[in-house]
């Protein structure tokens, strides 16, 4: 039937969905992404939303927007949209900034009466022609035609209004040639507990489809190719998610029970959520009355022998410096999962920002370095989840792992790794037999990573005292010796520098050759990556690092950085990450592409940039 | 478990204890070894956690796992220890700044949760680590560094803390009745949940004799009161005095005066679930009514460590997952050949 319209065939294609917070787009747009995973499409997501759970309807501040990019070599959710689906006058005023030049614009024309209008501040009876829209507009009555389909199904007003988001996914699937049987599937899982409303959602997404086919000589028609992925067994993830499975992987690994102590805060609660269900796999995830009750419980998770985790985001990390600072103190195993968000204070809650590094550096009294790693992507969180683990785990420090928003909240899909990927992780826990034979002495440390030898509670002879004062190198009693503390302050920066013989090197991208080397680091990744790609493509030939260990820095970094005659950091802050590279780069200048807007880069943007550095010399 | 015979030396780490002479808390520490050799829990399956503060450093002085923290935080340590670990014993160690201050909010949460942990409250009324500022047990009206003309406050009575968090086990000692001191700590140590005990303890230095008028020899029996589960209400030098009930409220009474009888002493119950009566008991401040010591609460009622496990039990018997990829696996997936 596609054959006999107007079908473009793309690379990839982004949509985006935006209505009321109370109007069901996250919902739609996560269908639409699973649907086009499992037809083998990539796919990046981008959910943004207000941080008002429920602002007035049809009012600006209340719209909830969801992009997602589908297709071939997808690595963000796209800088601009090629379909804007606008459930009201709000929506489409708000949103039509994102939508490319000559894409299409779906309304629910239901909701675009005169007092829809003036509650988004609209100040004629024309929006399309006051926003100056000049592209497509398809003109939907979504809302006439969701309560028509459901005339017969009993379902009260407020119910059946409530099934007008899953009318437009009908819709966009229609127009993306999305198999409707597959999101029949995700709205059954969705739905289970409630049939009823199960059955009108079904009756609404084929009256969407139907529609979208009895009208198709006015709209253009998709179909979007796919790139070959590996072999395996996929699921669609966001990052959240991801990084719980990597603690949770880490935890299998390493022999180790899982433990989370946190506190609800966004953008980071979903880690908590996942963890909480996890108790099927054995996880302990505690609920604390604070951020400090938070990391504080997992300190004492992580004396008691577990894999002790919190997770939180920019404020709650302000909370907790204390806490992570006594780990440092103790040498104990932690890892800190900090999810950014815009700051300063409570700042832009849902919002991306890479303006934690400095606080993750350096954000603690006296001197007390710990390891700093960051996830590239939502699938990548599950790596670095679990590389934090092992660092932890391994050189007994506090890991401080930085995702942010966007990848947090992001999705991709995700081939599931077998148990082989991932290498055994070895705890620094004595036996019982290694005490008995050799006493144990909590500063007992390995001579080639400084680590130090934990004896864990309940092993007979290990009982030994920690705590946040300073501590005898050899026998571990409280010292107050002036040069047993200089001692150990170096030997803990010494612990942490070593890290960097036990991770890998920072690969270089793009065009290796170039002069210019583009330098990223956390999840800022997809933007620079597809920007990279669109320079060389362009004939601006350009190299790209990307960073995920932060502290230390791979062994060949600085070598890497000292090759490239220009080197550009890009990233969500005033240029902390540049700061950092620049104090280990004298005499080399490091330039800066900066944002900090709560929103994540666009592609245009670091290409635009870049060329201005590139043609200056 | 283990065979082992205990002493309180078994308990005694080889570090030397720092605390000023004549300190209340050497004797704190001396009791609980001996409430440790007691009750025979082997010394690596007992940790103590403590915050910041004189009496925080106790854990040094213990040969059990120990861990001197941060400034109010104990609880909130000792909570994420025990549902690591459930199997150990767990003894918080904190004082009346460390625990209701700064740690006020951790200390109310593990109350309410009812974590398996004995919270050792010593209460001296005074910060001293910090050389003498007032604390928020001190008295309305009380000078110190920090409140040269006197403070401005009401305090905390840490007993109301406890029962308004819904604490299933409350109990009092002095830091010189070694003997009282010693029966709480065990019942402490055998209650299931979070146990609070307040000591009273004198600070030398800062806060000499700020418990003296309900302590000293003189007044002691007359101004305390030995509750113990079943036993009559009775105090003073003869055990001729007691507690009955009036209206809402307790009043002291002579046996054989004003038509008072035996008969008429009310008998403690430590184990009833409604904390009425051991509220108005743990609120006697001994000048019209004698303070109480003894166990004054110890009601059962589910600890948080023991249902985490269970719920972890009952949710592995039903879904039953061996590892994480079978739990992805089974959800939502598709297949790429």
């Amino acid at each position: 039937m596609l054959e006999k319209t107007n079908v473009k065939v793309l690379d990839k294609v982004v949509v985006r969905f935006s209505g009321d917070s109370g109007d069901g787009m996250q919902l739609a747009g996560n269908i639409f992404t699973n649907v086009s995973a499992g037809v083998g499409n990539q796919v990046s997501t981008f959910p943004d939303y207000p941080a008002e759970i429920r602002a007035p309807q049809g009012s600006l501040s209340g719209v909830s927007g969801f992009q997602v990019s589908v297709g071939m070599s997808v690595y963000t959710p796209g800088d601009a949209c090629d379909v804007l689906i606008a459930m009201n006058p709000a929506a489409l005023k708000q949103n039509v900034k994102f939508l490319k030049p000559g894409g299409v614009i779906i309304v629910d024309i239901d909701s675009f009466k005169e007092a829809d209008l003036r509650k988004a501040k609209f100040e004629t009876n024309e929006p399309f022609a006051e926003l100056n829209i000049k592209g497509q507009v398809v003109e939907v009555p979504v809302t006439s035609m969701t309560k028509a389909a459901l005339a017969d199904s009993g379902l009260d007003n407020k119910s059946v209004l409530k099934c007008r988001n899953i009318f437009a996914l009908g819709l966009v699937c229609w127009l993306f040639d999305r198999p409707i049987e597959s999101a029949l599937r995700h709205l059954k899982a969705k739905f289970a507990r409630k049939p009823a409303i199960f059955e009108a959602n079904s009756k609404v997404i084929e009256a969407g489809y139907n529609y979208g086919h009895n009208i198709h000589a006015s709209v253009s028609t998709y179909r979007i190719e796919s790139d070959e992925p590996t072999p395996g067994v996929y699921t669609d993830i966001n990052g959240n998610t991801a990084t719980a499975w990597g603690l949770i992987m880490a935890s299998q690994k390493a022999g180790l029970p899982l433990f989370l102590g946190s506190y609800p805060i966004t953008p980071a609660t979903d880690i908590l959520h996942e963890l909480a269900k996890r108790k099927d796999l054995g996880v302990k995830a505690v609920q604390m009355e604070d951020e400090i009750a938070g990391v504080c419980s997992a300190i004492g998770a992580s004396f008691a022998g577990n894999l002790a985790v919190t997770s939180t985001s920019g404020p709650g990390l302000a909370l907790k410096s204390e806490g992570i600072g006594l780990a440092v103190m103790a040498e104990l195993p932690l890892v800190v999962i900090d999810v950014q968000r815009g700051g300063p204070s409570t700042g832009l809650p849902t919002k991306t920002e890479q303006t934690d590094l400095f606080q993750a550096l350096y954000g603690r009294n006296g001197e007390s370095p710990l390891a700093v790693v960051a996830a590239a992507t939502p699938t990548d969180c599950f790596t670095m989840a679990f590389e934090a683990a092992r660092i932890a785990l391994e050189h007994t420090t506090p890991v401080i792992l930085l995702t942010d928003a966007f990848i947090g909240n992001g999705s991709s899909a995700w081939r599931i790794p077998e148990d082989s990927e991932f290498p055994t992780i070895h705890p620094r826990h004595a036996s019982a037999e290694q005490i008995a034979a050799n006493g144990y002495h909590p500063y007992d440390r390995d001579p080639e990573t400084l680590a130090r030898l934990m004896a864990v509670p309940g092993t007979e002879g290990g009982q030994h005292r920690l705590g946040g004062l300073e501590k005898d190198y050899t026998t571990g009693a409280i010292s107050n010796d002036p040069a047993n503390h200089e001692k150990m302050v170096q030997t803990r920066r010494e612990k942490i520098a070593r890290i960097a013989r036990d991770i890998p090197a920072v690969e270089v991208l793009g065009n290796a050759e170039a002069d210019t080397l583009l330098v990223g680091w956390g999840g800022t990744y997809g933007h620079i990556r597809a920007a990279v790609d669109q320079l060389n493509a362009d004939g601006t030939p350009v190299a790209m690092a990307h960073f995920r260990y932060i502290n230390p820095l791979p062994a060949n970094a600085l070598d890497v950085l000292r090759s490239y005659k220009r080197v550009i950091v890009a990233e969500l802050n005033t240029g902390m990450f540049a700061d950092f590279l620049q104090s280990k780069l004298a005499g080399k200048e490091v330039l800066r592409i900066n944002k900090i807007q709560g929103q994540p880069f666009n592609v245009g943007e670091i290409v635009d940039k870049v060329k201005e550095f590139t043609q200056q010399s | 478990m283990d065979n082992q015979q205990y002493t309180p030396a078994s308990y005694k780490s080889d570090q030397a204890v720092r605390w000023c002479p004549g300190c209340g808390d050497h004797a704190i520490l001396n009791t609980l070894h001996k409430a440790m050799a007691t009750l025979g829990i082997p010394p690596h399956q007992t940790a103590v956690i403590s915050g910041i503060g004189c009496s925080s450093r106790l854990p040094y002085y213990m040969n059990t796992y120990g861990f001197h923290t941060i400034h109010g935080r104990a609880a909130a340590i000792a909570t994420g220890f025990k549902v690591a670990n459930p199997q150990m014993t767990v003894w918080q160690i904190s004082g009346d700044g460390d625990g209701l201050a700064i740690g006020g909010n951790h200390f109310i949460h593990a109350v309410r949760r009812n974590i398996d942990i004995n919270i050792l409250l010593f209460n001296n009324k005074i910060y001293g680590l910090t050389k003498g500022q007032y604390s928020p047990t001190s008295a309305r009206g009380f000078v110190s560094k920090s409140s040269p003309y006197g403070t401005t406050e009401d305090p905390f009575i840490p007993a109301e803390l406890v029962f308004g968090a819904r604490g299933t086990f409350f109990a009092r000692s002095i830091d010189v009745e070694l003997a009282t001191s010693q029966e709480v700590m065990v019942a402490a140590a055998k209650h299931h949940g979070a146990a609070v005990c307040e000591i009273l303890q004198n600070c030398v230095i800062f806060n000499n004799g700020i418990h003296n008028p309900i302590t000293d020899r003189e007044v002691r029996a007359d101004r305390t009161i030995h509750l113990r589960h079943g036993e009559k209400m009775l105090f003073g030098k003869d055990l001729n005095r007691g507690l009955v009930q009036d209206g809402f409220g307790l009043k002291a009474v002579t046996i054989g005066e004003d038509g008072y009888t035996i008969d008429d002493v009310l008998v403690h119950d430590a184990h009833c679930q409604s904390n009425f009566l051991h509220q108005q008991l743990a609120m006697m401040d001994g000048e019209t009514l004698p303070l109480a010591v003894g166990v004054i609460r110890d009601v059962d009622a589910p600890a948080y460590d023991t249902a985490v496990e269970q719920q972890v039990a009952e949710v592995r018997a039903r879904k039953n997952f061996q590892s994480l990829r079978e739990m992805i696996l089974a959800g939502e997936t598709w297949t790429v050949e």
